[in-house]
């Protein structure tokens, strides 16, 4: 196993609001902010939390499809327009499905390991409400296989994918022992959100989530095995966070008890032609988490919250299996029971999640870093964790496709 | 011939118009799907026929705007049409050929000429007897095999077949508007109908997802039969009411007894300016020119249409003003006939007034957005009737007055033949005016004591 060979800190952390339907401000028809806002407001706000920006050493950006969904390419330079200090400077791009976010945070860890950079600003975005999402499907469905998968795909494809596992799982842990660990999930990402004002689902106001979570799933109007409750919303937004060795903090002027530590990471790909192994695993998830952990040197014991990728509510129900918090199987009871929650054995997506907070695809894995930075520095956008001085772990995955570009990153609270 | 034949070469006269459109609409969407499983490219066509270049010009608009509305919505059902086709992969290519399909049926034209030999024939021109007749000779000429559908929402079908004439070959066929969103359609069978085309109107109606309820041949029909009715119930009301709240006065409390308590989607008087002022003058007239022993004849209507008060719609479905004018798409204001303008709702405190001399609502009311999706609502309704019949407002005894009145229509429509069951005049006034309830109802009975 590799190991650091120098200490990298996190810190800086910036989200944006997750804009779309249900915030009270997303009107489909009026004009809304584009990909400039997004970035701008995302790298100004975690630049606000450094000295200056000319000590921003390089950028990584991470984004899925903004060629297609705002036909933009050349997406490094639209950098600069977050600060004129970047200009040029070394700024680069990654695309990994929705495990770009992911795939910026280890971009910008081995550019610090390297040696060749001491700070790196992370951002990573997406707005996709440029396109109704019958078309966003199309675009969405990029993160499979074009070629040997879209043809025959569901018309939302990725839904029709989740919908699968969701089928095998209720075939082999039954119907309702599943479904209702669904709605339970969902009713959990929504509480949360309600807590965090940038959440999509801040505003939501039904009454009896886990009723409304366990909508019958309609294969005519919808999919046969999930309803739309459990999927993660069309969202724009974007979130950054500064990586930086300890020389870098010095240059930066930020305070080590500012940052978390980033101890460990896999970052696992999976062939995007193939087909899962097993519909009810997450299997390259689990190498990633297990590579993260083994290069930390930690078990889940030691953790203390985890952000998941819970595009759809059986994705996240089956990311508790492969990070291995419960065994194979375990997952829906320890839901139903209340394991997640807050005050839970696991405190998962205590900003609502991708179910809850939003899911701008390629930032994402950003939003999940920066929210386990802002825990354990005491300032959360929504409620705070309660810390287990035994648990000074976050961990986080970052999934692109169906489980095949995914980053797991382990972060330490800075004592 | 069967049904698919037919709709080999389908015309639909006057396209353009409100009514036509939407029925076109729904017939490009059908025809569409016959030529995609029939993987042939020039089995279809649908003539589009109107007076008017520039209605025509915006009927394809209007076409290409609605038949991508519908392909995002019935996606799943689309990719499993083209699964075939290998170079359609993606949901926008599906939706575009889908489009495209539709649309390479339809032949829109102002040249009657151009629809020689169509074999159906969908009439929704001027609701005026005898320019249907004069349009409907010319189109046999034309086409003197086709069956015709006409969606005269009033004139006897037996006059029009024995005026053309056509031998049985036509029958009522009249939808609801907009055509494309309403489910119900009242089927009127003419005496002599072939029973073919009755039996293919019905196939029709069902491949289209229509709710068919049969009336029989007698002006108005069912649901203009009771609506023209009810017109009248409320205009008199409001004679009744003017002297203490002057005539504006009177239509606002009438089109909010209507809407409120009632429990409709909207009060009396929206309704009139939603078809029009002039169209319910015409029905009223062509019901009173075919209905021995009746005149429907509303003064106030009369006054408003001399007026220039005519309501109606706009072309992209908003409606304009009429007896109330609208802001936003909803009631701001009454036209005050003695005025000679629109009196706002929202200037003093007239409308308070009223309100206050309607009294409040009787306990357990709900709004009827709120109701309708509600799967309690048949309890409600029934606890909401019993507390009206039971209160002694001015409001709730012009409510109890009305669905007496409502009833007593409804079921002068069974006695007279008009409909053939309770059911089917509830029915209709249930899909196709969207109420929670039907006229003749039991609710009613506790009512009537209280009005007489």
């Amino acid at each position: 196993m590799k190991k650091f060979n120098r200490p990298i800190y996190v810190t800086a952390g910036y989200n944006t609001v997750s804009l779309g339907t249900g915030r009270k401000e997303f009107h489909p028809k009026k004009p809304r902010p584009g990909i400039e806002h997004y970035i701008e407001e995302a790298g100004r706000g975690a630049l606000a939390q450094v000295n200056d920006a000319s000590n921003i050493d390089e950028g990584v950006i991470a984004n899925f499809m903004a060629p297609r969904f705002n036909r933009q390419g050349n997406i490094p330079a639209l950098m600069p327009r977050i600060d004129p200090k970047l200009e040029y400077k070394p700024l680069v791009s990654v695309e990994g499905a929705c495990g770009s976010g992911g795939l910026g945070l280890t971009t910008a860890t081995k550019t610090v390991l390297s040696g060749m950079a001491d700070t790196v600003l992370t951002v990573g975005f997406e707005v996709q409400n440029t396109v109704k999402a019958i078309y966003g499907a199309d675009i969405l469905g990029g993160a499979g296989h074009y070629a040997s998968q879209r043809k025959d795909g569901h018309a939302y494809f990725f839904p029709g994918k989740f919908s699968d596992r969701a089928c095998a799982a209720y075939e082999k842990f039954g119907y309702d022992r599943v479904r209702e660990a669904m709605a339970r999930w969902y009713e959990r990402a929504i509480l949360n959100a309600r807590l965090c004002p940038k959440a999509q689902e801040h505003h939501n106001s039904i009454e009896d989530l886990f009723a409304t979570g366990m909508t019958k799933p309609n294969g005519k109007a919808f999919c046969d095995c999930i309803n739309v409750y459990d999927c993660s919303k069309v969202s724009d937004g974007a979130s950054a966070v500064v990586f930086a060795s300890e020389e870098g903090l010095k240059k930066l002027g930020v305070d080590k008890k500012d940052t978390v530590e980033l101890v460990g990471y896999g970052q696992v790909v999976a062939d995007v032609s193939k087909d899962p192994e097993d519909q009810t695993k997450l299997t390259t998830s689990a190498r990633a988490a297990k590579a993260a952990m083994e290069m930390a040197g930690i078990t889940t014991k030691d953790i203390g919250m985890l952000e998941v990728h819970d595009c759809f509510t059986i994705g996240g129900l089956l990311s508790l299996e492969a990070i291995g918090i419960v065994d194979y199987g375990e997952t829906y009871d320890f839901v139903r029971e209340g394991g997640t929650a807050p005050d839970g054995a696991m405190p998962t997506n205590l900003s609502g999640g991708l179910v809850g907070y939003g899911h701008y695809t390629g930032g994402t894995g950003v939003r999940q870093a920066a929210d386990i930075a802002m825990q354990f520095t005491g300032r959360p956008d929504g409620q705070k964790l309660k810390e287990d001085p035994n648990k000074p772990f976050g961990l986080m995955v970052s999934m692109g496709g169906n489980d095949r570009t995914v980053v797991s990153c382990v972060f330490k609270k800075v004592q | 011939m069967d049904l698919d034949r037919r709709l080999e070469n389908v015309a639909v006269l006057g396209a353009a118009g409100k009514m036509g459109s939407g029925i076109a609409l729904l017939l490009a969407q059908e025809m569409a799907r016959l030529k995609i499983a029939a993987g042939c490219d020039k089995c279809y066509v649908l003539h589009l026929v109107d007076v008017s270049d520039v209605a025509l010009s915006g009927l394809s608009g209007y076409l290409r705007a609605q038949l991508t509305k519908l392909a995002e919505k019935s996606i799943v059902a689309l990719r499993e049409g083209y699964a075939d086709r290998a170079d359609l992969v993606e949901n926008g290519e599906i939706i575009q050929a889908f489009v495209e399909d539709a649309l390479s049926v339809c032949r829109p034209t102002t040249t009657l000429d151009a629809i020689a030999g169509s074999t159906l024939v969908f009439e929704a021109i001027i609701e005026d007897k005898s320019i249907k007749l004069d349009v409907l000779k010319k189109v046999d000429s034309l086409c003197p095999d086709a069956y015709y559908l006409t969606n005269t929402s009033s004139i006897p079908i037996g006059t029009i077949d024995k005026g053309v004439p056509l031998d049985g070959r036509i029958i009522g066929y009249h939808f609801y508007n907009p055509p494309a969103v309403q489910k119900l359609l009242e089927l009127i069978s003419p005496a002599g109908v072939r029973p073919e085309l009755v039996e293919m109107g019905t196939e029709l109606a069902k491949r289209l997802r229509k709710k068919v309820f049969l009336a029989n041949d007698i002006a108005g029909f069912i649901g203009n039969g009771h609506f023209m009715r009810d017109i009248l119930h409320a205009t008199s009301e409001v004679k009744r009411l003017s002297a203490e709240y002057g005539e504006a006065g009177a239509i606002y409390m009438m089109n909010r007894v209507s809407q409120d308590f009632l429990i409709r989607p909207m009060g009396i008087f929206q309704l009139c300016d939603y078809v029009g002022v002039d169209v319910c003058r015409f029905i009223m007239d062509v019901m009173t020119e075919h209905i021995d022993g009746e005149t429907l004849e509303d003064d106030l209507l009369n006054r408003m249409a001399v007026a220039g008060v005519m309501g109606g719609q706009n072309h992209d479905g908003s409606q304009k003003d009429g007896i109330i004018k609208y802001e936003r798409g909803r009631p701001a204001g009454v036209y005050d006939l003695a005025k000679g303008e629109y009196v706002m709702f929202a200037d003093g405190d007239w409308t308070k007034k009223l309100d206050e001399a309607l009294g409040s609502l009787p306990d357990g009311h709900a709004a009827w957005r709120a109701l309708l999706m509600d799967a309690g609502k048949n309890e409600k309704l029934t606890a909401y009737f019993k507390n009206l019949a039971a209160a002694d407002t001015l409001g709730a005894n012009l409510a109890k007055t009305y669905l007496v009145r409502a009833k007593e229509i409804g079921e002068k429509l069974v006695s007279d033949g008009v409909a053939n069951s309770a059911d089917d005049v509830n029915g209709v006034m249930m899909n196709g005016f969207y109420h929670l309830y039907g006229p003749i109802n039991e609710h009613v009975d506790q009512m009537v004591g209280a009005v007489r």
